[in-house]
């Protein structure tokens, strides 16, 4: 353990070094060859060739690690979705009709949508409403803080803490978990939550809800302060109320904020795929795109062709909100 | 101020509100915590919120055998201690038949039958007493219901550390943690910088490829990358599970966050500082390292807190690029394994839960405000 702890210390000492000599040693490299302190028109021409190379000096390590590591597997992908498990034979869209006609893709499709309207939703609508009430009270902060604390918890973290939520034992013993508990109490049945096709979709969905609400209150809450103190003077003036001032005057004027927030977490419900592996592994009718892809992957020593094409579906999910952020991005810099 | 006071006066109904929404979204957590400090006996057999108060449990002792038994002032007795065989508490009631263990309260004396007497006290002490010699080869079985007084303690927490493979994890983890969080920092930090206040030819596309880079789903990734790690590995005849590769792996899935943030900030940067500072005859190199950088911590310190996080938490990408053996699994891998294989023993898996939380808690709650600036300057990752 102490030789694997100072392996890890040495190489960021070796690494960050590297990384650091790189940058230097490079620069040096071109000041030395192109020398444009002693003037003359040489010292000139010298300059302009050093100001040309000098950004790809920079750009360089990014640049590759970016290639090799997100822009050539993107492109492999989408080849290898068209061969089959081993890679070696070309087989078409052959994977592609697989897919179509596979019952557990078409499940894992289902499901995906209903994650895809559920969870971006309510966690909006929870972070927007926490964001305005706790705006309003002095221990606000402290309430935020609560709130956006499962932020920071691992998806299997928070997994494990809502199976013991879920628990479930066999009716007449003392239920452990906090769920059927109060069901009990309430004098109703108690159930083995996770394993109630289509209703456990949302037993799991409540986990992302309740660590994504946290990232929606605080991205709103700020969006509800840079709201400009005259406009809702003057509405409070012609007699808007809480409710009224809170739907009719500050929630049109953070539409471009909640857009953001929602197809933020519309992405890591995409991608959402450690909550399911905890909970269900996609047993009883719970399983989704992104475990689906790591079934694939593994199951029976691997089908890359298949996992691949689950890949390339999701990424086609996600293609129009890259284009969207894209395009979002580039007028905030051009307003600049 | 008619405004400040409208937006923080506010209603009962908005602090019970908040109160309500608190409780909700603390509870869990808490539940968690609060389990993984009890008694392993008691949590399995009662549910966390009533951790406080006594446990009552169903138990099953037997008296000794026949062949033990004394005689005294002409009856013959067998007499013995329910706790003997481990176990303790306060017995609250007693009896003979399994469907009824509340038939004798504790201390009474009760006729089971053939004239036998049996008495059981709270401290488990009992004893049968017969005016005929008893008969058979196996002892009486007893059946009472014992009550287990609040018990926290840390043994969960020993034994997840020792024994269910916690402590190694915890280890691995901060192997992959530290390292793939710093070594982003400084690449991304100059390509920032060259996006930022370099003229090149190409720069819009390279600040659109890296926004668009934000949102690629981590799953294109995987598979092209197992493929290469596996060659590389065969080609040079070494592992292709190792440390460095995952360390580079999370260098590349946090790269486009750690250049959209910095460059966002650095481009902020006043104008005349780097004016100024190049007229003094400062090349780009100085100019980054003497100024930018400098001037940049905070939003270092924002990546930083993220990239932490998310590697911290990732399970993917490490059982991709990790093995499965001891020495690589990480924390989240771990749990994800004893949920399999030790899905019932909470008292394993919420010590090991919270063990897997608590450093990303601390970092959480130490450097909050780093992190929500870092949320607010746009975030949206792969």
């Amino acid at each position: 353990m102490e030789r694997q702890l100072i392996g890890a210390f040495l190489a960021i000492v070796i690494g960050v070094g590297a990384c650091a000599l790189y940058y230097f040693a490079s620069n040096m490299i071109l000041d030395l060859a192109l020398p444009f302190r002693k003037g003359g028109a040489r010292a000139v021409r010298n300059q302009k060739l050093a100001a040309t190379i000098r950004p790809w000096l920079f750009l360089g390590p990014a640049l590759l690690i970016l290639t090799v590591y997100l822009v050539y597997p993107a492109i492999d992908s989408l080849r290898l979705s068209f061969y089959d498990r081993a890679s070696e034979n070309f087989v078409g869209i052959r994977n592609y009709v697989w897919a179509v006609n596979d019952d557990e893709f078409r499940q894992s499709i289902f499901n995906n949508v209903l994650w895809l309207l559920v969870v971006p939703a309510l966690s909006t609508f929870f972070g927007l409403v926490i964001a305005f009430l706790t705006d309003r009270i002095w221990w606000g902060n402290i309430a935020k803080t609560l709130i956006f604390m499962p932020m920071a918890i691992s998806f299997v973290g928070a997994s494990v803490i809502w199976k013991f939520i879920y628990d479930f034992r066999s009716e007449g013993s003392t239920q452990i978990g906090l769920l059927n508990a109060i069901v009990q109490g309430l004098g109703g049945e108690p159930q083995a939550w996770i394993t109630l096709p289509f209703w456990n979709n949302f037993f799991l969905m409540i986990i992302l809800v309740w660590i994504q609400t946290g990232f929606a209150m605080v991205i709103l809450s700020a969006a509800l302060r840079g709201i400009s103190e005259e406009t809702i003077e003057a509405a409070i003036i012609d007699g808007a109320k809480g409710p009224q001032l809170f739907f009719y005057i500050m929630i049109p004027q953070i539409w471009g904020t909640i857009a953001v927030v929602w197809t933020t977490i519309t992405i890591t419900v995409l991608k959402v795929f450690d909550i399911v592996l905890a909970m269900t592994n996609g047993q009883w009718d719970t399983q989704v795109l992104a475990n689906l892809m790591f079934d694939w992957m593994f199951r029976g020593g691997g089908d890359f062709g298949r996992g691949a094409t689950i890949a390339i579906i999701i990424m086609v999910a996600v293609v129009p909100i890259m284009v969207w952020n894209i395009r979002r991005a580039n007028a905030e810099m051009e307003g600049r | 101020m008619a405004i400040a006071g409208s937006r923080k006066s506010s209603g009962i109904t908005n602090h019970v509100l908040v109160a309500i929404i608190v409780i909700l979204w603390t509870v869990p957590t808490f539940g968690l915590f609060v389990s993984s400090l009890r008694d392993k006996d008691q949590l399995s057999v009662s549910g966390w919120w009533t951790a406080l108060t006594t446990t009552e449990s169903n138990n099953t002792g037997r008296a000794p055998p026949p062949s033990e038994q004394v005689e005294r002032d002409g009856s013959f007795v067998l007499a013995g201690n329910l706790f003997a065989e481990g176990g303790s508490g306060t017995v609250v009631s007693f009896g003979t038949r399994v469907q009824n263990p509340n038939e004798f309260q504790a201390g009474q004396t009760g006729d089971i039958g053939d004239g036998v007497s049996l008495t059981v006290n709270a401290d488990g002490s009992f004893e049968m007493v017969s005016p005929v010699a008893f008969e058979g080869s196996r002892g009486q079985r007893i059946f009472y219901r014992a009550g287990m007084p609040p018990r926290f303690t840390l043994d969960n927490y020993r034994e997840v550390l020792a024994s269910a493979g916690i402590g190694q994890s915890f280890v691995n983890s901060l192997t992959v943690t530290i390292p793939a969080t710093i070594i982003p920092i400084l690449i991304a930090a100059y390509a920032a910088y060259a996006l930022a206040w370099m003229k090149f030819p190409g720069r819009a596309l390279l600040l659109s490829l890296v926004v668009g880079l934000l949102v690629v789903p981590l799953q294109m990734s995987l598979i092209p990358l197992l493929k290469l790690y596996n060659d590389i590995g065969t080609l040079f005849g070494v592992d292709a599970k190792t440390y460095v590769g995952i360390w580079i792996a999370h260098t590349g899935f946090g790269l486009p966050l750690a250049i959209y943030l910095l460059r966002n900030y650095i481009a902020g940067l006043p104008r005349e500082i780097m004016e100024s500072a190049r007229i003094d005859g400062a090349s780009d190199f100085d100019i980054f390292v003497r100024i930018v950088l400098p001037l940049s911590l905070p939003a270092l310190a924002s990546f930083s807190i993220f990239q932490f996080l998310w590697v911290w938490n990732d399970l993917r990408v490490a059982i991709v690029f990790l093995g499965a053996q001891n020495d690589q699994l990480v924390l989240t891998a771990r749990l994800v394994n004893l949920l399999g294989s030790r899905g019932s023993n909470w008292e394993i898996l919420t010590a090991s839960a919270f063990i897997t939380i608590l450093v990303p808690l601390v970092v959480f709650l130490s450097l909050q405000r780093f992190l929500i600036r870092g949320l607010l300057a746009g975030s949206v990752k792969g």
